[in-house]
């Protein structure tokens, strides 16, 4: 460890904000992980993920880091190329979105199924076809099942600070499980905002050098990967259910730690808005959480009773965290960017499903919208407020798109 | 059929000066010659990668398939299997056809399926602006490699020889009557049909200069020869600097092609009705 003492805490705002830089979101994402001091990097390139590894690959070349930067040919092998080095006690980090992450399902399971912490940030991107490369979650929601923890950010400076959490819930080996950090691709990819830049030597204070108990060690073989048959299988995937239950306290820990530290917090497993008081509580994941706030704000000032209850882990799901936050609304809106074709979509499932053994009996509705890049305005979350409310009287819909346009239908 | 009528109304995207422009320009004159030849255009399908080479389908008023990314000749192959009558002409990048779906292309060859493919091989990938490629050459500094690639490139016209294409030629973008002479040889081709086109990115790998200077076109070789098409692919490893780089046919050769083989095939020859008749009376 290094004995360079961290530079106090600036608690003053006008200084904190003498210190902010106005920097890309992917730059701000490669920095976090530069910081976090990985091993090895592999990826491919895929809007709009690629600023990320681009930054990454220019902070390798600089020397600012001393990782291992792989270019590889195809989504398939970076992640693959992370399976071995995360075998071998290599911190390992990616990012892709989209199509990329459908062609990494495959290996998604084996990096999760061996209980190899990688840690990669997707840059959700709808899914084709038809071909389309602007921001929604179908991508990640997609891949809501194969035991990757989740955590959705709500701007740039919550997504690079997130990264080294992200390590930490990860490496933890209670937990052994691997983290996606899901930013708006675009949104926050390419946006330009002003954040504090993380500085390495505090990361350090917080993030210990990755310990693994398990690696591939000519000393000590192991093998990784192996067969499991019936008689043992169910066992390794509850080991995992296990440390998904167990990681949501971590979670929540290390967002405080994290804020003690640098001083600042977003909220654990999830954050709220405006909750107290609130009739209708509005759902939702990642940026559209900023729009909703001054949205909120806007019908609080009209006298309405609008909360926000926002999620940054969806999986884990903090059912207990979503219960005790959402008991005193009289209906819940959920307002998500992905459609499960067939059944509604996946956080509206999952919250009803979370209420239906309870004694929780407000209406919950929801609405998908933002679907491939499209707008989502704070009128139409007054729109979502004014169903939702009328939900109270009895539902008419369970779940809709929210701003369909029906004229080109 | 005039080549102004394959014109699409789409608005064309590619920056100035890109070599996709000359192979847009040859493949609808040489699509317009097919169609007064007996092979109308509306038996051709063209089927893209995803790429800046992609767009080429959008620019074209004929048939067309946008595959995902890389998987341009799995689509190819399954449209020829459904109906052999069909020409199948793909576009497809350096990123597209030899990293992402580097395993298509070979078996395409191997199985020797009558489908064309046009590799847009600009030695860069275009679309996600400027990382390096299968057949960038070492120390391109792309911007996922800012000190330069250490990779050495691949050579797809000799990677195409062993496995089992039967005509393998390779154009430039700065000639377009060569283009035009082996888009149409490669279409007319049965058996799996690879032309390796230098298409210069002017945006993020401009080769203009050293591809002038130093392309030629092979003459007189002798195409059915195996030996002398891997001597005159190996010439140019896409890597050295002063070596000069052939152009033109370098190998064609007959061969039993997949689709014409391809079990089933000859059923849609057959009275499906009787054959149905006779198995289900067997069972009786
Ligand atoms: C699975 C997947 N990974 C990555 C991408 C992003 N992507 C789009 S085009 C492209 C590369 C294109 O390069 P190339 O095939 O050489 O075509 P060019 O743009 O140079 O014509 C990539 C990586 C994608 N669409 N799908
Ligand atoms: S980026 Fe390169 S390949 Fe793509 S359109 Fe521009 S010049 Fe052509
Ligand atoms: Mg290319």
């Amino acid at each position: 460890m290094s004995q360079k003492m961290s530079p106090p805490i600036q608690k003053d705002p006008q200084k904190r904000a003498a210190s902010m830089r106005v920097v890309e979101g992917s730059y701000a994402v490669a920095h976090a992980v530069m910081c976090s001091m990985p091993d090895v990097i592999s990826a491919y390139p895929i809007t709009p993920q690629t600023h990320i590894v681009e930054h990454l690959s220019q902070m390798v070349a600089d020397g600012a880091t001393d990782a291992e930067f792989l270019t590889v040919d195809s989504e398939f092998s970076a992640l693959s190329v992370l399976v071995g080095s995360s075998a071998m006690g290599g911190r390992s980090y990616s990012s892709t979105t989209s199509q990329g992450l459908a062609l990494m399902y495959e290996v998604l399971y084996n990096v999760s199924g061996m209980r190899l912490p990688v840690v990669m940030t997707v840059a959700n991107r709808a899914m084709g076809a038809p071909l389309n490369i602007w921001n929604d979650h179908q991508d990640s929601i997609g891949a809501r099942d194969v035991g990757w923890i989740q955590l959705y950010v709500e701007n740039v400076q919550e997504a690079m600070d997130a990264t080294p959490q992200a390590y930490k819930i990860a490496e933890d080996l209670d937990i052994r499980t691997p983290v996606m950090v899901c930013m708006d691709g675009f949104i926050l990819t390419h946006v330009y905002e002003p954040v504090e830049l993380l500085d390495k030597e505090r990361v350090r204070s917080f993030l210990p050098p990755y310990r693994p108990e398990h690696i591939l060690d000519p000393a000590n073989p192991y093998t990784f990967g192996a067969f499991a048959d019936p008689s043992t299988y169910t066992e390794f995937r509850y080991q995992q259910c296990e440390a998904m239950v167990k990681s949501m306290a971590k979670i929540e820990k290390a967002a405080s730690e994290f804020q003690e530290i640098f001083g600042r917090y977003y909220g654990g497993l999830i954050d709220t808005y405006r909750t107290d008081d609130a009739e209708v509580i509005i759902i939702a994941m990642g940026s559209v959480v900023g729009t909703i706030k001054d949205a909120i704000d806007q019908m609080r000032a009209a006298g309405k009773r609008v909360g926000l209850v926002k999620i940054r882990s969806y999986r884990p799901f903090p059912v207990k965290a979503l219960k005790d936050a959402l008991k005193n609304a009289q209906v819940i809106a959920v307002l998500e960017k992905d459609v499960s074709v067939g059944y509604e979509a996946g956080l509206t499932t999952d919250l009803k499903a979370a209420f239906y053994n309870s004694n929780l009996r407000m209406p919950i509705v929801g609405f998908s919208a933002g679907l491939g890049g499209r707008d989502i305005t704070i009128h139409d979350i007054e729109r979502l407020v004014q169903k939702a409310e009328a939900a109270r009287a009895g539902i008419e819909s369970e779940f809709e798109f929210l701003t369909l346009r029906k004229e080109i239908l | 059929m005039n080549p102004k009528d394959l014109a699409s109304y789409a608005t064309n995207t590619w920056c100035p000066g890109c070599g996709n422009f000359s192979i847009l320009s040859a493949i609808r004159s040489v699509l317009a010659q097919l169609d007064q030849e007996g092979y109308p255009v509306e038996d051709v399908v063209l089927v893209s990668g995803i790429g800046c080479h992609a767009k080429i389908v959008d620019y074209l008023n004929v048939n067309s398939f946008y595959s995902i990314h890389g998987r341009t000749l799995p689509v190819a192959t399954g449209i020829k299997l459904a109906n052999p009558d069909l020409k199948v002409i793909c576009f497809s990048g350096d990123g597209d056809s030899l990293a992402e779906g580097l395993d298509h292309l070979i078996f395409a060859a191997k199985r020797n399926i009558d489908v064309t493919l046009i590799l847009h091989d600009n030695r860069v990938y275009g679309l996600t602006t400027g990382q390096f490629t299968p057949t960038s050459p070492p120390g391109f500094k792309g911007k996922s490699t800012p000190l330069g690639t250490e990779e050495l490139p691949m050579n797809p016209p000799e990677l195409m020889l062993a496995s089992g294409a039967t005509y393998i030629a390779r154009g430039y973008t700065h000639g377009i009557d060569l283009l035009q002479k082996l888009f149409k040889e490669a279409i007319l081709h049965q058996g799996f049909s690879f032309v390796d086109v230098l298409q210069v990115c002017v945006t993020f790998f401009n080769l203009y200069e050293s591809y002038n200077q130093r392309t030629y076109e092979v003459k007189d070789n002798d195409t059915s020869s195996f030996d002398e098409a891997l001597k005159i692919a190996r010439s140019w490893n896409y890597d050295d600097h002063e070596a000069r780089i052939p152009l033109g046919k370098f190998y064609q050769v007959d061969a039993p092609t997949f689709d014409r083989t391809f079990p089933g095939f000859e059923i849609r020859d057959v009275d499906r009705d009787s054959r149905i008749k006779e198995v289900l009376e067997g069972l009786i």
